[in-house]
């Protein structure tokens, strides 16, 4: 074989497989929409998941955000003291943890948390016939299983985002009343009057379309998983990996699209 | 009336079914028979759709399957998975009245629990079993309540794929017996796939023996013994030597 053939086999194999993955991705994604619009809804489903991913995820959420927030505050400070300019921390603690850091490291968190328990569930589901049997008892997996969660996900995801952001704000708050010489009235202040609505609507939109591609990635890779254990673990895997990659992904193009006129 | 007329299916290079042909009256009972891995779940599963097949037809009363609308069509059927297949975040009773809670035909929880609690009774399984989970049940006692949640909503097509592996001979006996009962008493009509011979002579009307992708053998269970097929006698028997190959 001349290698300019072996050169182009090997980029066009790839890019086909990458092509055929994204378009049964948009297929499931589009029929889980269509699926939303017509009944029956299953309510008790939908709130099941809203507390396994919504509530149970806030502990994680709220740890990594008051980490990253303090963090953030510190590195600010010393690295504002090189042009004296320490007095902007808790504006750029406010902006960054709600503009990036809140949806970005939140929407990573619950990604870890949740599209991979999506993932192993329902591939152990298939694997052991359980979306089969669902099927032979007139109740439609994809209405019983993914819209429920896809639903949950893209409602509580943004929720999440919200209190982490506000968690962010207070742990630069802590740090910079604590370790730093600011007076906690001119922090919040200062961090109230730098903060526009848009930036904390920027940062819910993020939360959802994370929300929306964490839950999509799990159940995507769940319902398509291989047989036996070893398909479950691959499907758990490329769960996290894809909603962990498409989020930082969607957040580029997000913040190019909200941010730059 | 179920009836298929070459139907096939292939996994890649794995050629299962090779053109199928059979035939299953309705308010009979039909045993399928055939060497582990030749193709009798995948059969199953070829009917209702779990599995799309790759040519011939499969008909129900003359239309079909594949046109037919889902959930109608399904809501005739019932169907034991050979693992048992039930929902292990729902509790026992959950599983057996979850078609009893769904759809068209929802009944009050009350009075799907009562149901329930009397299919379990059927499968010979006490009330004190249904507020525990799947896992928490033997792989008798879980075959028995997957045995109960295909009977539960009274379909009025069942199979039932292995339902009695797993099962000491008494209990075994019992669901034989069931299984006749839902048949001659309700008018069913059952499809079921069994290695154990006892089972099929208590099951059976009829009997098709699946072998290399096709039915080999089909005829009325009383006429399996003097059939000459040295296929059926070799499998019925349980001969390791014969026409078909015990070791691969
Ligand atoms: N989803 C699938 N993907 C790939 N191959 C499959 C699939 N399901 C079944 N097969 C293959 O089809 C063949 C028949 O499987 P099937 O489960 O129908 O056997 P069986 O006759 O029910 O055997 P047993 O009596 O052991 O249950 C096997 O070789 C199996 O590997
Ligand atoms: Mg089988």
């Amino acid at each position: 074989m001349n290698p300019a053939t072996g050169l182009l086999r090997g980029i066009g194999r790839p890019s086909l497989a990458a092509l055929a993955a994204i378009g049964r991705v948009a297929l499931f994604a589009a029929s889980i929409l269509g699926h939303l619009l017509r009944p029956p809804v299953y309510w008790r489903e939908l709130g099941t998941q809203m507390l396994q991913i919504g509530w149970f995820s806030l502990p994680v959420v709220g740890l990594t955000a008051l980490f990253t927030g303090g963090a953030l505050a510190l590195q600010i400070y010393s690295g504002g003291a090189r042009f004296n300019a320490e007095s902007v921390v808790p504006s750029i603690v406010a902006i960054g943890m709600v503009r990036e850091l809140g949806p970005v490291l939140g929407g990573l968190m619950v990604a870890a948390r949740v599209a991979s328990s999506v993932a192993a569930e329902l591939g152990t589901m298939k694997v052991t016939e359980q979306i089969d049997a669902l099927t032979t008892l007139s109740t439609n997996p994809m209405k019983y299983l993914v819209v429920p969660r896809v639903l949950a996900a893209t409602l509580t995801v943004p929720v999440l985002v919200g209190v982490g952001d506000a968690i962010g704000i207070m742990g630069g708050w802590l740090v910079g009343v604590t370790r730093l010489d600011f007076t906690s009235v001119t922090y919040l202040k200062n961090t109230v009057d730098f903060l526009e609505p848009w930036d904390i609507g920027s940062s819910l939109v993020k939360g959802a379309v994370f929300g929306f591609i964490i839950a999509l990635m799990g159940c995507y890779h769940g319902m398509t998983s291989g047989r036996g254990a070893q398909g479950v673990g691959r499907a758990t895997k490329a769960a996290v990996v894809a909603a962990s990659v498409l989020i930082l992904a969607a957040n580029y193009l997000l913040t190019e699209m909200f941010f730059t006129s | 009336m179920i009836t298929l007329s070459g139907v096939t299916k292939s996994f890649t290079t794995n050629h299962v079914l090779r053109g199928v042909d059979l035939t299953l009256a309705s308010g009979k009972s039909m045993v399928i028979i055939g060497g582990s891995g030749t193709g009798k779940s995948v059969l199953l599963k070829c009917i209702l759709g779990l599995v799309p097949h790759d040519s011939g037809s499969i008909t129900l009363d003359g239309q079909d399957v594949r046109r037919a609308e889902r959930d109608a069509f399904l809501a005739r059927f019932g169907m034991l998975f050979q693992g048992g297949a039930l929902f292990d975040s729902l509790r026992v009773w959950e599983n057996v009245a979850f078609r009893l809670m769904r759809g068209a035909t929802r009944r009050p929880k009350d009075e799907a629990r009562a149901i329930a609690l009397e299919k379990l009774r059927r499968v010979g399984l006490g009330p004190q079993v249904a507020d525990l989970y799947p896992g928490e049940l033997s792989g008798g006692m879980q075959k028995r309540v997957g045995l109960a949640r295909a009977i539960a909503a009274e379909p009025e097509i069942i199979f039932f794929d292995e339902p009695t592996t797993g099962l000491d001979p008494i209990m075994a006996g019992v669901i034989n017996d069931l299984i006749r009962e839902i048949v001659v008493e309700m008018g069913a009509t059952a499809m079921t796939i069994t290695h154990d011979m006892s089972s099929v002579r208590a099951i059976a009307d009829d009997v098709a023996m699946l072998h290399d992708g096709r039915i080999k053998w089909t005829g009325p269970v009383s006429e399996m013994d003097a059939c000459t097929d040295p296929y059926v006698q070799q499998f019925i028997h349980g001969r390791a030597t014969g026409p078909i190959n015990a070791i691969r």
